[in-house]
Parts: structure tokens; sequence; C-alpha cells
């Protein structure tokens, strides 16, 4: 069976920066894909190209076997994209939104208002129909936004970042949509900063930084690369850091430890037990302690483990000056 | 969600190469459905359209009604086709303008990744703005004849006039279209549009009889596309003759869509 996403190579830059720098990436149908890693690490321009919304510099794509770059109009009838700025009309509303998408799409004029009714149904926006998009909430606003992707029930999904800047109960709605998506038998390949969203979501997971490609798998791969729990400490003595560091290597052989300021130490553990050797070791060793936690792993820890730096800040070149179409045109200059 | 499962097989081949002319059509009639949807919902997209007919022509006609015509009634005739040229082609700058503060939007985005005809977002609006055009040309004739202004060419001859200054405005909307599609911003988009419409209207024969001008201005004024336009429109107006002004005006219309459209067109697929 031909896979629901090939890319091969894919490169995109604007002015200096390598904003995606040779990706490869694969997608098999029925599948949720979950791209992950930090601002400006090249996600959005990565899936705006795959959607033939940003030419590509390198490299080729594929969307069920279809050439993304020669064959554009057909690529487009296979996709329904959801961007991380609601990309719907704020000065119409609901319904009329999704009418004028569906008339867009080819659909006729009585089948699209029965096709906006049945979505604006399906997600909860049937109160809100005959309202304007610009009285809408955030999550409403994501909601039709994905809504309008599913018009013409295409087999691909793009979604970038759909639940950041959600509140939690919100998120919790939107994944579960996204959940649906899938049992209807399409393809869904989301970007996420957060690896809980990706954890909970998809199958696999490919993580990006700086444009590349750093790691991929399932979840479960990923979170093993780092840990099952994370170990946070704070000593007393900043001085004793590295002394520290030296003791933990020692009774966790190869696990990686990182020190993201004087005196802190991160350390990944396949399991949260193994934090009492961690602090029994450093009471042996007479490092005092100021506090502790032991925590799931975050994106953070991947990263650190990953690439051996943090996610720090956003980048110049980041997903911020790629994610809105103003701000893109912008880096494009 | 419970419609039978998704064939992503099924759905390539379902896929087509390109929109049908009739798909493009339709998809023009929706983006100026939205375009209507919006004037209605924003009444002071009128207000261009409405306040500058009436408000230039009573300021015209009181002020150089005297000084170039000897009285106001005289001047009407040569001025109203004038005001009826500088009408339609401000309104063919809103054009421009309003579709680069379009093209800001998020919904753009979703334009773009739609499998729609990439001149359907342009020619949507200009499809609408024909509604602009008919209220700003209508309306200077209205206000022309309550100064007093009795049009030779009778009522044939006043909607010629009008539906000539129409194409026009909408041949030219295709320029600020396209200034629409490369200008950084709205606010550039107006400046430009501006820069090219001032000397455009008034270096014409729109409101002075073009031998009162020094020589070298007459000169511009003469091969000047808007001259053209209001001498047809006169003839139109006043004489109900379909004159060679009339020609040359319809082939500069056609000539500027021919260029421009297209023009439009590759930028806004190269630029979004």
């Amino acid at each position: 069976m031909t896979t629901a996403v090939t890319a091969s190579g894919l490169v995109k830059t604007f002015g200096d920066v390598r904003a995606v720098d040779g990706i490869d990436l694969e997608v098999r149908p029925g599948e949720i894909f979950g791209v992950l890693g930090p601002n400006g690490a090249g996600k959005t321009t990565m899936l705006r190209m795959l959607a033939t919304l940003l030419p590509t510099e390198a490299g080729e794509a594929r969307i069920f076997g279809v050439d993304v770059r020669h064959e554009p109009h057909r690529v487009r009838q296979l996709l329904g994209v959801t961007g991380q700025y609601a990309s719907v009309d704020e000065g119409l509303t609901a319904t009329e939104n999704l009418w004028l998408f569906g008339r867009l799409q080819g659909i006729g004029s009585r089948e699209s208002k029965a096709t906006a009714q049945r979505l604006l149904a399906q997600f909860g926006l049937e109160d809100a129909a005959r309202k304007r998009v610009s009285q809408f909430s955030g999550g409403m606003r994501r909601r039709l936004d994905l809504a309008a992707s599913l018009i013409t029930r295409p087999p691909l999904i793009f979604l970038d970042e759909p639940t950041t800047g959600l509140d939690p109960r919100t998120r919790a709605q939107m994944w579960d949509t996204v959940r649906g998506l899938v049992t209807d038998g399409c393809t869904v390949l989301l970007t996420t900063q957060y690896l809980d969203e990706a954890d909970q979501l998809a199958d696999r997971i490919a993580v990006i930084d700086h444009g590349r490609k750093v790691a991929e798998g399932t979840p479960d791969e990923l979170k093993a690369s780092v840990g099952d729990s994370t170990l946070q400490l704070r000593l007393t003595d900043g001085a004793d850091g590295e002394l520290a560091v030296d003791v933990v290597r020692k009774l966790l052989d190869g696990t990686p430890v990182a020190t993201p300021q004087p005196g802190r130490i991160t350390v990944a553990l396949d399991s949260a037990d193994r934090a009492a050797d961690v602090l029994i070791g450093l009471r042996q060793a007479g490092i005092g302690i100021a506090s502790v936690s032991v925590d799931k792993p975050t994106l953070d820890e991947v990263f650190i483990a990953l690439t051996g730096h943090d996610t720090g800040e956003p980048e110049p070149a980041s997903d911020e000056h790629t994610s809105t179409p103003d701000a893109q045109r912008e880096a494009a200059r | 969600m419970t419609t039978t499962t998704l064939d992503p097989m099924e759905a390539v081949a379902r896929t087509r190469p390109r929109n049908t002319l009739g798909e493009t059509i339709a998809q023009t009639l929706a983006m100026a459905w939205r375009a209507t949807k919006k004037m209605r919902r924003n009444p002071e997209q009128f207000i261009d359209v409405t306040v500058q007919p009436i408000l230039f022509t009573v300021m015209f006609a009181y002020i150089f009604g005297g000084a170039i015509s000897g009285d106001v009634e005289s001047y009407l005739p040569l001025m109203i086709p004038g005001i009826l040229a500088q009408t339609v082609l401000t309104t063919s700058m809103a054009t421009g303008v309003q579709l680069r503060e379009d093209m800001d939007k998020g919904v753009f985005d979703r334009f773009k990744s739609l499998s729609m005809a990439r001149i359907a977002p342009l020619a949507g609006p200009m499809v609408a703005d024909l509604l602009r055009y008919t209220i700003a040309s209508t309306l200077t004739f209205l206000m022309g004849i309550a100064v007093g202004y009795r049009p030779g060419g009778g009522v044939v001859g006043v909607l010629g006039a009008i539906l000539l200054s129409i194409f026009v405005g909408w041949s030219l909307a295709w320029v600020f279209t396209w200034l629409g599609t490369v200008a950084r911003s709205a606010q550039s988009v107006q400046g430009l549009s501006m820069m090219i419409l001032f000397p455009l209207t008034f270096l014409s024969n729109a409101f002075v009889p073009v031998d009162t001008l020094p020589g070298w201005l007459a000169g511009f004024v003469k091969v000047n596309p808007v001259s053209h336009l209001v001498s047809a429109a006169r003839d139109l107006a006043n004489h109900a003759e379909l004159t060679a002004e009339v020609g040359w005006t319809l082939i500069a219309g056609v000539a500027v869509i021919v260029v421009f459209a297209p023009l439009s067109v590759w930028s806004y697929k190269r630029h979004l």
C-alpha cells in the first residue's frame, strides 16, 4: 500500500537560516504521526511545504503517491489543513464559513449547507452556527477550523499545533476529536510542542530540531531513550554540581544527566525507584540537597537526551516567523 | 462519525488535475458572495462610492463652473463625465487596498490550501465591486441632474456612459489588484495607487478643456487613457454617439485586463 506521506531531503531556507534542513518522513495510512519539536524547529515550515503552501527548495514529497511539487492541485484535494492560527473567516458566521469552503471545493449549495450543519453538530457548535466567528472563543475557533478541513472528507489531515493556547479541558476534547478522525479512516499528521500530546495521540513521533530530524519512533521508544521519569535536584551548594554529576553517572551507568543551571541537576531514570539510589549516593558523597522532585519526562528532557541541549528560547527564524501568512511573507523576502 | 471509512486510494483516483471553467466560475461567484456579505456587514465600505460623487459634483460645479465655462450649467456637460471617470477610478483603487488587507488574514491560508482556482479569490471581490461601480456612476449622474445637468444623449446615452465607465473601472481594478498582490501592506497599496491615480485624473481633460493647457501638458493629456474615457463618456452622455473614443477606451480596458489579470494570478500564487 502507498504511504500517506513520503518526504525525502526537504529543504527550506529563509535568508541565512535553514528552517528545514533535509528532513525525511514517512507516514503510513491510518496512523497519527506526531512531529515534535520546540518553537522554531521547522515544524510549521515543513507542514506548509507538504501542504503546497510553500514551495520546496530541495527534496521531494508525495501525498498518497501524488507529487507535491508537480501536481499541487491534486494534492490539495487529498488534504485538509488546520493551521496554527485559525484559518476561518472572522467576518462570517460558522455556517457561512463551512458553506463557503464547501462551495469552493465544488459541492452544490444545498449539499454544502447540509454538510455544514452535520459538521457543526459533530463538533458541538450548533448553538454558535449563526454567530460570527469574531465572537468565538479560541477553542471554538479551533473546532470550526478542524471542521472546515473535513468538509470533503479528505484522507489526510494536517494539524499544526492543534492545542497550543487551549485550556486543559478543551485540549482533551480536541484529542478525542483527533482520535475520532482516525477511526473514520483518516491519516493525521500533527505538529506539537508538547510531549504529552504526542504521547497521547501519536502512533509514531519524529523529533525535529533546527530543521533536522533527531529521532523517530513510537512514544514508548522515545521515552525509553530519556527514561521513564525524571529526577530534578537542587543542591544546597552550587559548587558541588560537577561532583554530583560524577556520582550520578557512576551510579546509573549511561543515563543522561544534565545541569541546566549551576546547582541544578536533571537525571533521566528508567524507573522512579532509582531516585532513591541517587539520593543515597549523594548523601554518601556528602552532597547536600535543597529540593527534590520526580516527574514524567518533559520535552526538555527528551531534547537534552536527544540533542544534548536545552529547547531554549525560540530561534530567530522560528515558527513564529513562518506561521502567519504575514510573517511568513516577511521571512520569505 | 459513523459514515463509511475512507479509502485513500479511491480518493486519489477521484482527484482531478485542474479546475474546469465552470468550477472556476462557481468558485469566483462564491468568493463574490463572500465579498458582498462583507460589504453588507461593513456599510462604511460604501462611503467612498456615495459621498465622493455627491461632494465632488457639487463642489466642482460651483467652484470651477463660472471660471471655466462662464456659468455652472454650461460647465456640467464637460464636468459630469469627468467626475464619472474620477469616481470609478478611485473606486477601482479600493479593490487593491481591500484585497491586500484581506490577504493578510488567516482565512487566505485556507483558500490557498483548497483546490480552488487561483483566480477566484482575486476575481470574486471584483465581481462584487460591480455593485460599487454601479452605485458610484449612477449617483454621479443623479447628482448632476439635481444641479441642472440635462444630458443630451438621453437615457440610452447616459446608460452607455455608465456601462463604459463601469467596464473601465473594472479593468483598471486589475492593476490595483496586482499592486495588492505585490505590495507589502494595505497602506503601501493605498499610497502607490494615489500616486498613480492623482496625476492620471487631474492631468486629463476631465475638468478643463485641453486647449487651455500649455503645449507640453496638452501632449500628455491627449495620450492619457483617462482623457479617452472622459471623451468617450461625453460623446455617449451628451450626444449618444458611439465614437472612436469609445472604441479606444474599450480596447485600452481589454488590454489592461489581458496584461494585469494573469500578472495578478501569477503574483498571488507566488506570494502567499
